[in-house]
């Protein structure tokens, strides 16, 4: 997804551009300056807010930051856990699990600087002089701009330990990347919080980078500021990666409770938008119509049995196939299993087979009534939330493309269930988990 | 009221230890059932006074030890 480099232009954006941190973008903030340097990030962001960091906790649990990873777990409530420990690791969580999404690899690139304040600043709170902050391991690019801009940090600071990390698709989970940063596999551990156990059983702080460069802006401008924007629920601005049938990809910074369809129109979409994918490969379908008078917020995504999860949102034309995408994206989350719990190693590559023959014929009523079993009976029995989240996706896409499953059975494949795929998936089979 | 809820247990597996080797199901079908591919089900996972040493007795008997008894509070 090489065009995702250039953002949509964002016209709140274009509008309010001026020295102050006032409007959007926050994040994104002036992203058309390729400088990366110390200097440029100083000039963009003001410098780093050290002699607030005493009360940078309680700012964050007034400013209501919630995680950017998938989860959009409360960033204060895990700061404070760790802090409580004492003796923690900062992980920062860089890796772009998600194939279809750019965000972290935008920051990454475009403001390193940000990303490592929020690292150092995040360790200050949590008093801990132990930071990683992890890419994905063919991210070349996120790791050389991030050595360039560690090289630049004064020697006051903690220092940052730069690590390109396996990137299979629960690698990023955050007790599998605790793990593989203690030195173990990639693979998520059953039971166990990193906040009480993570890297080599120290309590961990694993944050997503997102996230971590909200926090070093909620340092600079202060709680009041950051919830300026979005609702009261869900304070703050979010990066969105836009994808599939649009003429603009790219990543996005919406504040929380910006109508969608203001969003999709930023994306300028190629043909009439049947449905639309939000989350990521673990989200969630949502038909078009039911999402186009919604907000982009948790609370209306929820109503639609959707959230806003990493922020991915994909766009699947009327021309498309959502069973045919759903087919291979499930297969690849298939793929992507950690080989560790039963329900997930045989039960996601079985769901996967039914669904290619739901999409490219050969199905039955039996088949579709046993997968709807299955789909029950695997939610909630692996040793993370992979099986879950992928059984839920299929769920969705049943349940927003009924129409073409009823068709696909009585009539065989439609005419675009052959289309050249829309949604990524890289081929991960020769990835190690070390 | 507060001696018989501390009582209470349920059963967990960690599936990631889990093999799929089945003695769970055999010997618990009150609380464990296989699903297609041979890895238990907990249908119901509260244990109560008739069933606590069958439970206990299964968890031991586990050849992975992936099956636990557990305080439901926890």
């Amino acid at each position: 997804m090489t065009a995702a480099t250039t953002p949509v232009p964002n016209p709140t954006a274009a509008a309010g551009r001026s020295e102050g941190p006032s409007g959007l973008p926050r994040l994104l903030r002036g992203l058309d300056d390729p400088r990366t340097d110390l200097a440029a990030h100083v000039r963009r962001f003001g410098p780093l807010p050290t002699s607030r960091l005493a009360g940078l906790g309680a700012e964050v649990e007034r400013a209501g930051l919630a995680g950017r990873g998938g989860a959009s777990f409360p960033t204060a409530t895990k700061l404070a856990s760790v802090a409580r420990s004492g003796g923690g690791v900062v992980v920062v969580n860089a890796t772009e699990g998600e194939p279809a999404a750019w965000k972290d690899h935008l920051l990454a690139t475009r403001a390193p600087h940000l990303l490592l304040d929020g690292a150092v600043l995040a360790a200050g709170v949590v008093g801990s002089g132990e930071v990683y902050v992890c890419v994905g391991r063919e991210d070349d690019e996120a790791l050389r701009v991030l050595e360039q801009a560690v090289a630049e940090r004064p020697s006051t600071e903690p220092s940052v330990v730069l690590l390109a990390a396996p990137h299979h698709y629960v690698s990023g989970e955050a007790t599998a990347l605790a793990r593989w940063v203690g030195g173990g596999d990639a693979r998520p551990v059953w039971g166990v919080r990193p906040d009480q156990k993570g890297v080599r059983r120290r309590p961990t702080l694993v944050q997503n980078a997102e996230t971590i460069a909200h926090l070093a802006l909620v340092a600079r401008f202060g709680a009041e500021w950051f919830r300026s924007v979005g609702t009261g629920r869900e304070p703050g601005s979010a990066l969105v990666t836009l994808t599939g049938d649009v003429a603009a990809p790219g990543v996005t910074e919406v504040a929380f409770g910006t109508p969608l369809a203001r969003i999709l129109e930023q994306a300028e979409p190629t043909d009439r938008p049947q449905a639309l994918l939000f989350g990521g490969y673990g989200g969630s379908w949502v038909a078009a119509d039911a999402a186009s008078s919604l907000c982009y917020s948790n609370k209306d995504l929820r109503s639609v049995g959707a959230s806003v999860g990493a922020g991915l949102v994909a766009v699947l034309g009327e021309q498309r196939c959502g069973l045919a995408e759903t087919a291979r994206i499930a297969r690849w989350m298939a793929d992507e299993n950690a080989g560790q719990c039963g329900p997930c190693q045989f039960g996601l590559p079985a769901v996967a087979d039914t669904l290619d023959r739901v999409a490219w014929g050969g199905s039955s009523r039996a088949d579709l009534a046993r997968l709807h079993r299955w789909i029950e009976e695997i939610d909630g029995r692996g040793g993370c939330a992979h099986p879950d989240l992928t059984v839920r996706m299929v769920a969705s896409a049943l349940r927003t493309f009924t129409t073409d499953v009823e068709r696909h059975l009585t009539t065989g494949p439609c005419e675009h269930a052959r289309r050249t795929p829309l949604l990524p998936v890289p081929d991960l089979r020769g990835e190690s988990w070390r | 009221m507060a001696l018989r809820q501390a009582s209470l247990q349920v059963l967990v597996v960690d599936p990631t230890l889990c093999d799929g080797a089945g003695v769970c199901a055999e010997l618990l079908p009150e609380h464990i059932r296989l699903d297609d591919w041979g890895f238990p089900i907990v249908h119901t996972p509260e244990v109560g006074r008739d069933t606590r040493g069958d439970a206990e007795r299964a968890c031991r008997a586990c050849p992975k030890l992936a099956l636990h008894l557990r305080r439901r509070d926890r």
